[in-house]
């Protein structure tokens, strides 16, 4: 069952019937176990991986992206959990995680704009109490995420008919 | 001027061959003609390449091949399927299994000698008999039999001149493992009528529904049994050009004559890169075949549903329909399919008789251009 999974983290467009034929499970089986994954949770929500910066004439659709480092006070009893949920609440985060090293939290944050994400910071991170520090890292370009490569893929240099 | 060769003036161009004319100057063809991966060598492999050439080892080796290389081969050969075969004087490294065939060949074939060989076959097996002078017999195997091959067939083919039995297992083009059953029965004749076994098993890792059977570990084979392998598939190196033989001594020896005065070694680098291939982690290989796998269910599955009866393939990474249904003989219908719906497949009869009213179709692409070429095999069946 497992593998139905990971081909739905792949392409989650995969139709129950394809499912079924790619891991011998009966469609049945794979259509009870993928409502019963999206009910209980472990199946979030199903996204598509966008490339903004492929997304012609779309001005708009360009966001900033930045990696915020954050050094926190941990508080008795909740340590860093409090702190970092309400950070997790904000639109503009993306992702938070604990992590080791001399910072406590890393967060990914996007904003229309440099000056978004910097008020962002400035205003609503930097002011949270038991945040002690921030450091912000904005991303120039992205290479792959998440699992995808934004290069551009390999061109198939097969020939088109060989032995 | 006066005549060439005679022998290799009289063997056909490949059919293969005219596909890749026709379909060369296509676009928008979806291509199920190709017979190598669609994944790109796996980057650590690659990384190693790039660190061979930065570090200059861009000589010759030893004509046997690197050392190391050999002994991960033998060694892999060994717990995989318990064939045993000294690294130091029962293993070559080739310039692919293409040049290990032509080798043997030479090596084992004298003037008139005879060469069995189970057809619809890979299309370089009956060329390269003949080009070491020998004389190939088909021997023809079934789709309703799965491809199997029948030890009674084979041995009514046998004559005072039969030499081997050459066969490829599993198998392009019609995926086709042949059973363990199958493969002793062909041990049992060439022990009854002293002949050599040639086993081409450049296919060993992937198969889909069972565990590959390797003919030099079977009971009796090992002294009269030439394997042929090599990077090309399990690893997507097909450009690096590596192959390996391993057999008998005597045999290997020969080998490495011709091969030294011919290939003289094969390219170091892309030797040092099939190190790379043994010694790292299984992971990629695991990934691609059970890609391939996934891929095989949905094509097979397709081609059924639209009314083309498909031997299930067990290995490589080809199906081999049935076309007979549309009345067309596989010539007419893989031309008419490429013009008509861009879709480029190889016609069944040129890998031998028996592949007459099939046709050869890779799923080593991408998955939604198998669905879409299904689509249009579906479209151009009903124009029919």
């Amino acid at each position: 069952m497992r593998q139905i999974l990971e081909l739905l983290e792949r392409d989650a467009q995969l139709s129950h019937d394809t499912l079924a034929t790619m891991t011998g499970i009966p469609v049945a089986d794979v259509s009870a176990a993928v409502t019963a994954w999206e009910a209980s949770g472990a199946i979030r929500r199903y996204k598509a991986v966008v490339d903004w910066d492929a997304v012609d004439g779309d001005s708009t659709a360009e966001t900033v992206t930045a990696f915020i480092d954050v050094s926190l006070a941990p508080a008795r009893g909740v340590g860093f959990d409090d702190v970092a949920e309400r950070i997790a609440r904000f639109p503009e985060v993306r992702s938070v995680y604990l992590v080791s090293g001399s910072q406590d939290l890393r967060c990914t944050v996007e904003g229309r704009t440099i000056r978004a994400v910097s008020d962002f910071v400035s205003q609503k991170l930097s002011t949270i109490d038991r945040v002690r520090a921030t450091a912000t890292h904005f991303v120039l370009k992205t290479y792959k995420r998440d699992g995808d490569s934004f290069a551009t893929p390999d061109a198939d240099h097969r020939l088109p008919v060989t032995p | 001027m006066k005549p060439l060769n005679s022998v290799i003036a009289a063997c056909p161009p490949s059919g293969i061959r005219r596909f890749f004319d026709i379909a060369a100057e296509m676009d928008d063809v979806i291509s199920l003609g190709v017979g190598e991966p669609d994944f790109v060598t796996p980057w650590r492999i690659r990384e190693a390449g790039i660190y061979a050439l930065e570090h200059g080892y861009t000589t010759y080796t030893s004509n046997a091949g690197l050392p190391r290389l050999r002994e991960l081969i033998c060694d892999d050969l060994a717990t995989r399927y318990g064939a045993s075969y000294d690294p130091r004087d029962e293993c070559l490294i080739t310039t692919g299994v293409s040049e290990g065939l032509d080798l043997v060949l030479r090596v084992l074939l004298n003037p008139g000698d005879e060469v069995i060989v189970p057809e619809p076959c890979y299309v370089a097996y009956e060329p390269c008999v003949g080009f070491a002078g020998g004389t190939p017999v088909r021997v023809p195997t079934r789709a309703e039999d799965d491809f199997a091959i029948d030890a009674d067939v084979v041995a009514a083919a046998i004559t005072p001149r039969t030499k081997a039995i050459l066969i490829g297992s599993p198998a392009n083009p019609t995926g086709a493992v042949q059973p363990r059953a199958a493969l002793e029965a062909l041990v049992r004749l060439a022990e009854e009528h002293d002949l050599y076994l040639i086993s081409d098993e450049i296919y060993d890792r992937l198969t889909y529904d069972g565990t590959h059977t390797c003919l030099g570990a079977l009971p009796g084979a090992r002294e009269r049994t030439v394997l042929l392998g090599g990077f090309s598939k399990a690893h997507a190196m097909t450009g690096w050009r590596v192959g390996w033989i391993c057999a008998p001594q005597a045999v290997a020896e020969l080998c490495v004559r011709v091969h030294q005065y011919t290939m003289l070694c094969a390219p170091h680098v892309s030797q040092l890169a099939a190190v790379e291939a043994l010694t790292g982690p299984d992971d990629d290989v695991d990934a691609m075949v059970a890609d391939y796998d996934r891929r095989r269910r949905v094509f097979v599955k397709g081609l059924r549903e639209i009314g083309l009866d498909c031997p299930e393939p067990g290995g490589a990474f080809y199906a081999f329909p049935s076309i007979r249904s549309s009345g067309l003989d596989s010539e007419t219908f893989a031309e008419r399919l490429l013009h008509a719906e861009s879709v480029a497949v190889v016609p069944g009869n040129v890998f031998g008789p028996s592949g007459e009213g099939h046709i050869r179709c890779s799923y080593a692409t991408a998955l939604p251009q198998l669905e879409e070429a299904l689509v249009r095999i579906d479209r151009f069946l009903h124009s029919l």
